[in-house]
């Protein structure tokens, strides 16, 4: 069996779920993915198919990749990722929906999460905030950041202000609430990392029971 | 977000009852008692209708043995099975929130003329 797939969040709004009640999903674009080439015990050490997703114009993809391409005989794709999979399951050229995933499944999804710019530390961090009023000058200062002349430095790994975001999340045990195969959607409860419009890749989750 | 409007159209129901903040209507419910559903009729005052799309909400509350009672309804929940319009009520706001510090007497609605009653 096939663990994952590669998507695209399409946004969020508000279903009925199968119980009737009202739940917050996000919407993803789940595949159409190709299989573009294998890895096996034998040659890799390890069970393995690498997807694509989404289909690239052929001016767009570098030399070695459409050499990549060309050898498994699909057409170039935008986004390539490796998914573990069991041996015989799955052939060059294959194509995996959306329904490898069913209601009720709990899957993890990973994504480049949204770009904060260079936040303070009580944003970055959640540090407190000092007083704004009663004479408090500090207002949103991260405070003391060490001692004094022993040992005269600033310790490594002291959290400050600095880029936040931006960087890849994975939210865990998220539940998918309704699949539309024929349009491969898939609609998942709460949110998801990564801004509308971002490549997401979507696994079961790896929580067993949850 | 086309597609997002598509997916919501297709969950949002196509033949709903229309009414307004006033009036009295009747709503039967769906509701889950162990294993089995049965439903249950909740009549009062609309007081709010809030939202737009699939997100829209009415608040209908009535008073129940002396204690007043709301409860908000999303307007295309399937567990709706039908809503009722009792009374159609003349009112000059869309929130009726005043209503809660009414005594019965003060918070009686006049009947709004529409081509049925008429």
């Amino acid at each position: 069996m096939i663990q994952g797939l590669i998507g695209k969040k399409l946004g969020m709004t508000e279903i009925f779920d199968d119980e009737f009640e009202m739940v917050v999903t996000t919407v993803v674009e789940a595949g159409p993915c190709v299989v573009v080439s294998k890895k096996s015990e034998e040659k890799d050490g390890y069970e393995a198919v690498q997807l694509g997703f989404e289909e690239a114009k052929a001016q767009r993809v570098s030399k070695p990749l459409s050499g990549h391409f060309k050898k498994a005989k699909v057409k170039p794709q935008k986004t390539l990722k490796e998914f573990r999979a069991d041996k015989d399951d799955l052939q060059i050229g294959d194509i995996v929906k959306a329904d490898i995933f069913k209601l009720g499944d709990f899957l993890d999804i990973t994504g480049t999460g949204k770009g904060k710019g260079f936040a303070g530390t009580i944003k970055r961090y959640g540090f407190a905030r000092q007083p704004m009023s009663h004479g408090g000058m500090a207002h949103r200062r991260p405070g003391s950041i060490g001692q004094a002349s022993s040992p005269a430095r600033v310790w490594k790994g002291i959290k400050m202000p600095g880029r936040m975001g931006g960087k890849n999340v994975t939210i865990q045990g998220l539940k998918v609430v309704n699949v539309d195969a024929e349009n491969n959607l898939l609609f998942v409860q709460g949110s998801i990392p990564g801004p509308v419009g971002g490549t997401v890749y979507l696994k079961h989750t790896s929580k067993g029971g949850v | 977000m086309g597609v997002l409007a598509d997916i919501e159209k297709k969950h949002m129901k196509t033949d709903v009852t229309e009414f307004r903040a006033g009036d009295t209507v009747a709503v039967s419910y769906n509701i889950k008692e162990g294993d089995r559903r049965r439903i249950q009729i909740f009549e009062g005052v609309v007081i709010a209708k809030k939202g737009g799309g699939i997100r829209e909400t009415f608040t209908v509350r009535k008073v129940s043995y002396g204690i007043g009672v709301e409860r908000i309804f999303p307007v295309h929940s399937p567990l709706i099975e039908k809503i009722e319009v009792k009374r159609t009520g003349k009112v000059r706001r869309a929130k009726l929130y005043y209503l809660r510090g009414l005594s019965k007497k003060a918070s009686r609605i006049k009947e709004r003329n529409t081509r049925e009653n008429q």
